[in-house]
């Protein structure tokens, strides 16, 4: 899909990128920097906006130097700001933007009727933009990237200013454009945790330099862990306690779950089991069932990649300590890994 | 089984219609700048806009041709010899009109771009910088033209069905035209210049309505006393220094329009060949400015 070759972009002042070097796959794929890392620069370049100082980059093998117009005919942008003419219907905006992309009228017309059903607008699409609320204007402007159905999506920061109920919405909605479209996508984010529920494959760029580049299951793969939850029965008022003692007996490392799986400081209703192979499911299964409880769930628990990026002693991820070790930008993550728990993610069970 | 269940995919599309794929044609970056300019084109007359943005450009449209429809009514009644006015005066008559129209519009083609940052979009797509400067720009000339040339039409229509000299009336017409399409292009040229410069809407009209005004309005002044003190020579060279002005040199000089300068004393031919040098530098330089001003919006 995109393929960089030690780029660099100098300003006069400041590097923006310093010979960076990805290769980035089809799929969903989260490129991660703080503000000022070099993402903007890296997507302008990648649209052939931009030349690079040195280096090579190319985008579903075209060369971003040479074929700039034919790049950005088959991918979408989503800029990071407000981009909407307030006194335009979404309807006709994106029918626009798919003309400006070199669909015809009439293509462009059913394009983006599809497209904007697709993110989710419907009567409200023949308003004015003004009106919208911010939810609303970031699905225009996904629709807008979308409506010419390119191969690849390069969606500069879709969740900035949404609510929590808005930023689930849209990560789905992100994880759905490659899943249900087939259409890759690149999405930038400051926030490392939005990253782990949408992406296959997650980029860390710090200073224009490359930190890490390697699939999301690296991140997260070293922690198996199993949320259970059941229901209590008369013959057992306290089933969670039950089933505890059950599995304990088994010989199974068991803990009660800080949180709930929504992130209400829980009821202490959840327990993770740490998993040992995949007999561990069937012991879990067999002892709710030898109890006679309701199972409410049973699910994988995986690490954020957030805390790939806390510090070794702090909390209880053993297992992903090598990889926290020796990230010189470890700390730095931690404000928007707190941020993202106040929103309401769910940190111990997802 | 009933027949129709043997097509069970087909029902279920109608139900829920899944992403579907393009495979049409895409036209590219010819195509695109066709659909800015037409988009930018309607957008002048507040077509694709709201109701309310339809309001000033249809008056102004409505302004400009009224009088040339009461002139024709009056040729036609009164069965006159000529018309009232020439084909290349009417606009210099209504230079005001035209003012208030390129203020109005200039700043709505180009600053509500900039404002709402709807520029880097057009520019994540296959048109270049060149081709955004290029259909914004020959969409204002042409939205100017509309509005100058359509009473020009009017008058020659009436004035054929008053049964006016057929030919004398198309070469004037003809020149009329040449004359409000350089007009056409030397305004738009100046209005987005000026408009481009802000993001803000009310300061771009304002900025425009300033430079019209106050350009034509020092220049009829130093003009007008040139004229009282008999240096004729100084009002045709003073006609440089304002669009409207310019555009009376050079018809004048070249469309054999009688000059609207202060006692008639428009450019002779000498003369008339460096407003026609200058209203081509000016048209020019306004597509390089903006051009430049293009050149750090992207993303």
């Amino acid at each position: 899909m995109i393929a960089t070759e030690s780029l660099s972009k100098r300003f006069p002042r400041v590097t923006a990128l310093d010979r960076l070097s990805v290769d980035i796959a089809p799929g969903v794929t989260g490129l991660v920097g703080a503000n000022g890392a070099g993402k903007s620069t890296l997507i302008k370049i990648l649209l052939g906006l931009s030349p690079a100082t040195e280096g090579r980059a190319s985008v579903l093998g075209l060369d971003v130097a040479t074929e700039g117009a034919a790049i950005r005919e088959r991918v979408g942008y989503m800029p990071e700001h407000d981009c909407l003419p307030p006194d335009v219907s979404a309807t006709e905006f994106v029918v626009h933007m798919a003309r400006m992309s070199g669909l015809p009228a009439t293509a462009a017309r059913e394009r983006t009727a599809d497209t904007l059903r697709h993110v989710g607008l419907y009567e409200e699409r023949y308003r004015p933009m003004g009106g919208y609320s911010t939810g609303m204007k970031q699905r225009v402007k996904l629709a807008q990237a979308l409506v010419h159905d390119p191969q690849l999506v390069l969606l500069d920061e879709p969740t900035n200013g949404l609510d929590p109920v808005g930023r689930d919405e849209m990560l789905g909605l992100i994880r759905r454009v490659h899943t249900d479209f087939g259409i890759s996508v690149l999405v930038t984010s400051h926030l490392l945790g939005e990253l782990e529920r949408t992406c296959d494959h997650v980029v860390v760029i710090d200073g224009g330099k490359l930190l890490r580049s390697s699939s999301t299951d690296d991140f997260t793969q070293s922690t198996g862990s199993l949320a259970v939850e059941v229901t209590d029965s008369d013959a057992r008022p306290d089933g969670t306690a039950a089933l505890y003692a059950a599995l304990a007996g088994a010989g199974l490392t068991v803990r009660p779950a800080g949180r709930a799986a929504d992130g209400t400081p829980a009821s202490g209703r959840v327990l993770l089991v740490d998993v040992v192979d995949d007999s561990t499911y069937d012991t879990v299964r067999d002892a709710v069932t030898d109890l006679e409880l309701g199972l409410v769930r049973m699910e994988q628990r995986r690490h954020r990649i957030a805390e790939v990026f806390r510090d070794e002693g702090e909390g209880d991820t053993p297992a992903t300590a090598p990889a926290a070790a020796g990230w010189g930008a470890g700390r730095q993550w931690a404000p928007a890994a707190q941020r993202d728990e106040q929103n309401g993610g769910a940190p111990d069970a997802a | 089984m009933p027949p129709e269940t043997t097509k069970a995919p087909a029902q279920d599309v109608i139900h829920n219609i899944g992403y579907r794929n393009y495979s049409g044609a895409r036209l590219g970056r010819a195509y695109a700048r066709r659909s800015l300019f037409s988009q930018s084109l309607r957008g002048a007359y507040g077509l694709g806009r709201s109701a309310k943005s339809k309001v000033l450009p249809m008056i102004l449209l409505g302004v400009m041709c009224v009088p040339a429809a009461i002139m024709v009514a009056v040729a036609v009644t009164t069965k006159m010899n000529d018309l009232p006015v020439a084909y290349t005066r009417y606009a210099i008559l209504l230079q005001a009109v035209i003012g208030l129209y390129l203020a109005s519009q200039a700043p709505q083609s180009v600053s509500r771009d900039l404002r709402f940052k709807t520029v880097p979009l057009y520019f994540s797509r296959p048109i270049e910088r060149v081709d955004y400067v290029a259909a914004k720009f020959a969409a204002m000339a042409s939205a100017l033209f509309l509005l100058t040339a359509l009473p020009l039409l009017i008058l020659y229509v009436g004035a054929l069905l008053a049964k006016l000299d057929f030919a004398d009336q198309t070469k004037g017409f003809a020149q009329g035209l040449v004359s409000v399409a350089l007009l056409s292009l030397l305004f738009a040229g100046l209005g987005l210049v000026v408009a481009a410069l802000t993001p803000r809407r009310g300061f771009g009209v304002a900025a425009v309505i300033a430079v019209l005004t106050i350009s034509y309005g020092a220049v009829s002044t130093v003009q007008g006393i040139a004229l009282a003190r008999d240096n004729t020579d100084a009002i045709s060279w003073l006609g440089l220094f304002s669009p409207i002005t310019l555009i009376d040199g050079v018809q004048t000089a070249f469309l054999s329009a009688t000059s609207a300068f202060p006692g008639g004393h428009g450019p002779g031919t000498g003369t008339g060949v460096v407003y026609v040098l200058v209203l081509l530098a000016l048209i020019t330089g306004s597509f390089g400015l903006l051009m430049r001003r293009y050149r750090k919006v992207g993303l």
